[in-house]
């Protein structure tokens, strides 16, 4: 389809505008040459964005099984809240009161739900998170006259942005292998832990969706050395209401409400990524608290042990609103609800699989599993990358693929408890056909898909020459 | 999979032609590039850099993911295959001429395999 350069006309626009009536001044600085603008008719405008809808897919399309992401269906009331004009129409120094009293409520919700103390909504994102959660454990060390203390410690089965945070922030990681349960090695993290160790990150349950059933042990072994334990709260949606992080021993946490929390992904964002933590770490938190004075809530400085702002005001403070909704709209007895169908849902639908489909790890699951095409490959040639393919045909869109890296070939699957026992049957079936076609016609799947607006995109290419800008002729 | 005699190999699935005693060129193994899939982006260490046998010494990035390039024995980076920048699918197509780093005062040889020992370590990990 053309862009909206290629579509633009010299001198077409959207409205009339009436003669000036008042003189026209010119500003001392002048751009020279006119911005290159596309010039468009609102017509051209709005078929253009239909269009590119059309070619997109998300939560409102159809089954999104993105493995870790939990593409939950957003509640449309979240929006309508969030666009109530008092927390639309208010700047961030008005201390709007009830802007601060969402705030605060909805803090003490999520800390009740995580086991922590206190909690900043600074953070835009989940990896912004988890960069502030590590910020807050270098400062405790700083502080506390811990120089050695430099290395993260992060299981092989961590999200990809673990290592990455810690890097970051400066921290040297240390990578430990899973046990062959899919588990942290224990005696893998007790040779790794020391006298330079600073933290833990840790993701439970962990990308193969599996809890770690030695968690007491693994933050007290960390714990002992000294170290502080931060938990990836990126798949909570498999234990909030349950099981709390604060009770499995961890110090702080960070939160994606726009995958736990029902608020809009990615593209559709923007995210919110809360760190919470355990009260020795709060004085450290980034930003302002809330106080109140007078009977009147405001915002107070937390002092100079602050690690200082990592995003102005109050974060993305819309998505907070969704988020709240969201909880206030389950209660008490909903939030462990939508944990007990999310992991309910994921054996489900691994049930109907096994025994066709290669399971990573056997056994119960959490709200996640991961498929193994090794084999299949080897045997076909049909790879995870052709599978995730021909799964659009179906309507469906592609599984997580070649995460995590200790599974070759891997599809993880995460439905989510937004979906009906029809759409996972419906989905499980769409996989067996996929598995007939390949028994029968293992070729015909390396071009995938046949049906979507968009085949195989040249992802190499795109990679290797990716082009950033348009164009234009002079 | 093609496996030259003349190469020594680390379980890490980097190869080493040594060009004297001292001095070698380390690349990566045709299995590890299948492995990987398609190159897109190549970060090579810095000249001068020490190499630890066993420990990551620069990465490189496929479609799938990105990862770590192991230095398959110690000593000093000489230097680095900068036409890999532009043109890391050399990776892809030719594995064994497009060699990432060279070493000097190489140490720490003696866990590198020959043709014959990588072969049965490959297939061992495919089970």
């Amino acid at each position: 389809m053309k862009t909206l350069f290629e579509r633009s006309v010299a001198g077409r626009k959207c409205t009339i505008l009436p003669a000036c009536d008042v003189p026209e001044t010119k500003p001392q600085e002048t751009r020279e040459k006119a911005l290159r603008l596309p010039e468009l008719s609102e017509t051209d405008i709005s078929r253009h964005y239909t269009q590119l809808a059309k070619q997109t897919f998300g939560v409102n399309d159809g089954f999104y099984p993105l493995g870790s992401c939990t593409m939950k269906y957003n509640p449309k009331v979240n929006e309508r809240t969030a666009s109530l004009e008092g927390f639309t129409e208010v700047h961030p120094s008005q201390n709007a009161q009830g802007c601060l009293e969402l705030l605060k409520t909805a803090e003490q919700y999520l800390c009740e739900i995580t086991g922590m103390d206190a909690m900043t909504f600074q953070p835009a994102a989940g990896a912004h998170g988890e960069l502030t959660g590590l910020m807050l454990i270098k400062r405790y060390h700083e502080l506390n006259n811990h120089p050695l203390r430099k290395k993260i410690i992060v299981p092989d089965s961590a999200h990809g942005t673990n290592p990455a945070s810690s890097s970051m922030c400066g921290f040297t990681v240390v990578n430990i292998p899973s046990a062959e349960d899919g588990c942290v090695d224990l005696e893998k993290l007790r040779e790794a832990v020391g006298e330079d160790t600073a933290g833990l990150m840790l993701t439970n349950p962990n990308t193969l969706g599996i809890f770690d059933k030695n968690i007491k042990a693994i933050t007290d072994i960390v714990h002992e050395a000294g170290g502080l334990c931060y938990y990836d709260g990126a798949n909570l949606n498999a234990v909030m209401g349950i099981a709390r992080p604060g009770d499995m021993g961890f110090d702080c946490i960070h939160l994606n409400l726009h995958k736990s929390f029902s608020t809009p992904h990615g593209g559709g964002g923007p995210g919110s990524g809360p760190v919470g933590c355990k009260s020795f770490l709060a004085d450290y938190l980034p930003g302002e608290k809330i106080a109140e004075e007078n009977g009147k809530l405001c915002w107070q400085p937390r002092g100079d042990a602050s690690i200082g702002a990592v995003r102005s005001f109050h974060g993305n403070f819309l998505v907070v609103v969704k988020a709240f909704t969201y909880l206030v709209t389950l209660g008490k007895e909903g939030v462990p609800m939508v944990a007990k169908n999310a992991v309910l849902n994921a054996n489900y639908i691994k049930h109907l699989l096994e025994g066709t489909w290669d399971v990573a790890k056997k056994g119960t699951c959490m709200h996640e599993f991961v498929l193994t095409l090794e084999e299949l490959k080897k045997e076909t040639g049909v790879s995870a990358m052709d599978v995730a393919k021909a799964l659009q045909d179906y309507g469906i869109h592609p599984p997580t693929m070649y995460f995590p890296l200790n599974v070759h070939e891997a599809l993880m699957i995460e439905p989510t408890e937004t979906e009906s026992r029809e759409t996972l049957d419906e989905a499980a079936a769409a996989f067996m056909d996929i598995w007939k076609t390949i028994q029968e016609n293992p070729e015909s799947l390396h071009d995938t898909p046949h049906h979507s607006p968009i085949k195989r995109p040249d992802e190499v290419n795109a990679a290797r020459h990716p082009v950033l800008r348009y164009p234009f002729n002079d | 999979m093609k496996t030259p005699e003349e190469l020594k190999y680390s379980k890490t699935h980097e190869w080493v032609r040594f060009i004297s005693e001292t001095e070698a060129e380390v690349g990566l193994s045709d299995f590890a590039q299948d492995a990987l899939g398609d190159l897109v982006f190549v970060n090579l260490p810095e000249p001068d850099a020490e190499a630890v046998k066993g420990e990551t010494i620069c990465d490189v990035e496929s479609v799938k993911a990105v990862s770590d390039v192991y230095a398959p024995a110690s000593g000093t980076v000489s230097e680095v295959n900068e036409e890999l920048l532009d043109a890391p699918e050399k990776i892809n197509s030719d594995p064994y001429g497009a060699w990432l780093f060279r070493l000097t005062d190489v140490t720490d040889t003696d866990d590198l395999l020959d043709a014959e020992a990588y072969i049965a370590h490959c297939e061992s990990e495919e089970h």
